[in-house]
């Protein structure tokens, strides 16, 4: 089973950190020192509960305030499948956070409080989950102690869900009713959610099958370093090393390299475990080919007749990430696109994103920190890219401030304007 | 991604090979300890059947082990790498720290005094976010500003697998690639690869006594105090570091299934059962790392 990475999303007040506790915990995933800890701390600070946050909040501001400000990573593992849970903070101010987190994720998870239901924070945790191509979202309807473990009120808040979920690109949508704090179906089953037939999130997270979320149709090899050993043993051997980032390569393909358009076939396929006769998505491998071309870092390689497309111009949706600089349009920045860099230019801000509502509003000022928006882009050399909802590796890219360093920006390639 | 331990040593690689491209002197952080073997391990196997293109250095405190050190030198030697050396002792004698009980922390002064003569610009080590609360919060690529300090409030986003790798003068990145790897995994692909490690990670019987719940080994560099009973014990060690501040445990463990095995049914985690350093106070990880520290 591949390893799930999962993005919880949610704040404090909907019982988030409980709920990971609570699965590590019910898990057995939690270290006597670890929990040791937890109490110690929990107990000094006068807190009435121990408070499971203190887990995943490992910074000391994070610690002494009582919020989370970063992604926190924290990794268990059943018999079944190994996790990493990305926890990211839920408020408002965070929307960068949780774009981080989203990014990587397989799945999100986000809480619903059963007595508020759906609200302004479910909606723009979906949006985001949306936007950002996660390709399984798990609704965990929480609390459900405190609603009388009704089933009407998990009925009325899935309807309520679905119908606002309908003008959003989510494909896989799991609803869950819940009680973290007293264990109500994240691991075990219990007489109180005996009207619930599904899975408890524990067995969901364990089955739920991501081998078909990668791209395994359209063939993308960024070259990412040549390898030359310049010995007398490997005199001639010249591998291009790189990451499969979609579709599946086989040894005897007809390739294209981009973006010279010089085309070649795939003599070799060597790996750290030896040669392959084919290369899956994630694959880290070395391609070998006939022809001895020019082929050097930020070049594709493609199928002859299934090619990213080759433009300057992008249209896109950029997540402002930088605390410190505002977007400026006509500025350069360094656009880094899977191994290739560009230099690029905003060039225009075509709307803002309403992450709440899903409306579009027209740009009231430069881009800050946490504003969603759709942009045109210009690079001073061709992306080999393609759509983000087709291939979140070839589809997505960030902006970096030169002058700074700083990650001004993240990006996801959207269809050409009709 | 693959399944198992096959996505993950993809993922490292590509972070290595990453390295290697926006670079122009990484170095690999190597200690002998299990994170670091299993890291060169990848990073040799990244390369193949090219050299690995990395300087090889040891932060050694003069405290450690004599079996690792000789683990280490064999180790190198089986690779065909070089190794530089950054001594702690050395900077000590020059007067730049005093020494001190547990030199862990003295580590930092003399890595950023090889980081700034060496001109390295990228810090490979073994790191994980296991580990430790405040490396759960670590990016894959951590930048380091000019007095190679990390500003936890400040770090860049890391979004997808796009490394932002920019640089100015004088500053130079830390990088994790196992940072996605629990010591499950580390000991799982060591299995898999029937990866040699110091004879230490294994059970054997040792002079030891008690300090603060732990138990430490009795040697030239750490001494039992008056009230502390040495007595012999079968132990082997989770993680090794210097001398002064790595615990024992004990263990029955002497083949690496046996290490598996317990490894996979542990109730404390590697650094609570063996790292006095890390008890000193809630952050004391994320304190010596602000300063510099891997």
């Amino acid at each position: 089973m591949r390893q799930l990475r999962f993005a919880t999303i949610g704040s404090v007040d909907d019982g988030k950190s409980t709920l990971i506790g609570r699965l590590l915990y019910d898990s057995k995933s939690i270290f006597e020192d670890q929990l040791e800890h937890v109490e110690a701390v929990s107990k000094r600070r006068g807190d009435e509960y121990v408070d499971l946050s203190l887990l995943t909040d490992g910074l000391r501001a994070e610690r002494e305030q009582g919020i989370t400000i970063d992604v926190a990573h924290r990794y268990f593992a059943t018999p079944a499948r190994s996790f990493v849970i990305m926890d990211c903070p839920g408020h408002v101010q965070y929307t960068r956070n949780m774009v981080t987190g989203a990014s990587t994720a397989d799945l999100a998870i986000i809480l619903i409080d059963a007595r508020h239901g759906v609200v302004e924070q479910t909606r723009r945790h979906s949006i985001l989950t949306s936007l950002l191509g996660v390709p399984h979202l798990v609704v965990c309807v929480n609390k459900m102690d405190l609603v009388d473990y009704s089933e009407a009120r998990f009925k009325e808040i899935r309807e309520d869900f679905e119908n606002f979920a309908a003008r959003l690109n989510l494909h896989d949508v799991t609803f869950l009713p819940i009680s973290a704090l007293k264990g109500d179906n994240v691991v075990d089953r219990t007489p109180d959610l005996g009207w619930f037939e599904g899975p408890t999130l524990l067995h969901h997270l364990e089955n739920v099958y991501t081998a078909s979320d990668d791209n395994r149709i359209d063939v993308r090899f960024p070259v990412q370093y040549v390898i030359r050993p310049r010995t007398t043993e490997y005199h001639d051997y010249r591998g291009y090393a790189g990451t499969v980032a979609g579709g599946v390569l086989r040894v005897g393909d007809e390739i294209v390299v981009l973006p010279s358009g010089l085309s070649s076939t795939i003599t070799g396929i060597d790996s750290a475990d030896g040669p392959l006769t084919e290369a899956v998505p994630g694959a880290a491998v070395t391609i070998l080919l006939a022809d001895d071309l020019s082929v050097t870092r930020g070049d594709m390689i493609c199928r002859p007749h299934n090619r990213p497309r080759v433009v300057q111009d992008h249209e896109a949706m950029l997540c402002w990430l930088d605390s410190n600089a505002q977007l400026q349009t006509n500025k350069l920045y360094t656009l880094k696109h899977t191994t290739r860099s560009a230099r690029a230019k905003v060039s225009e801000v075509r709307y803002v994103l309403d992450i709440s509502e899903l409306h579009r509003k027209e740009p009231t000022g430069p881009l800050a920190m946490n504003d969603i928006a759709r942009v045109v882009i210009h690079t001073a050399e061709p992306l080999l890219r393609d759509d983000y909802e087709h291939n979140r590796v070839t589809g997505s890219f960030i902006l970096v401030d030169e002058s700074t360093g700083a990650t001004a920006a993240a990006g996801m390639l959207l269809p050409p304007r009709e | 991604m693959r399944p198992g331990i096959t996505g993950l040593e993809d993922e490292a690689i590509t972070i290595i090979r990453e390295v290697a491209a926006c670079f122009e002197r990484p170095v690999i952080l190597f200690s002998g300890g299990k994170d670091s073997v299993v890291m060169l391990h990848v990073a040799v196997r990244a390369f193949a059947p090219a050299k690995l293109p990395f300087a090889i250095m040891h932060v050694d405190t003069g405290h450690n082990f004599p079996e690792v050190i000789e683990f280490r030198d064999r180790c190198l030697a089986g690779f065909g790498l070089d190794l530089t050396v950054a001594s702690v002792q050395a900077a000590i004698d020059a007067g730049k720290v005093a020494d001190a009980p547990s030199r862990n922390p003295l580590q930092t002064v003399a890595l950023l005094d090889a980081i700034a003569e060496n001109k390295f610009d990228a810090v490979l080590g073994g790191g994980r976010r296991d580990e430790e609360r405040a490396r759960a919060k670590e990016r894959v690529f951590s930048h380091r500003d000019t007095f190679g300090q990390w500003d936890p409030k400040n770090q860049r986003p890391e979004l997808w697998n796009i490394y932002n790798t920019s640089l100015r003068p004088g500053e130079h990145f830390r990088v994790f690639p196992i940072s996605n790897w629990t010591e499950l995994d580390v000991w799982s692909y060591i299995q898999e690869h029937d990866i040699e490690l110091p004879s230490l990670y294994f059970a054997h019987r040792r002079p030891v006594f008690r300090r603060g719940g732990m138990l430490m080994a009795e040697t030239e560099f750490l001494h039992a105090e008056a009230g502390e009973e040495v007595f012999e014990e079968q132990v082997r060690f989770r993680t090794v570091g210097d001398a002064t501040c790595t615990a024992a445990v004990e263990s029955s463990a002497v083949s690496i299934a046996d290490v598996v095995a317990e490894t996979s049914i542990a109730r404390v985690t590697e650094r609570g059962a063996t790292r006095a350093d890390d008890k000193i106070s809630e952050a004391g990880m994320e304190d010596r790392k602000r300063q510099g520290y891997f």
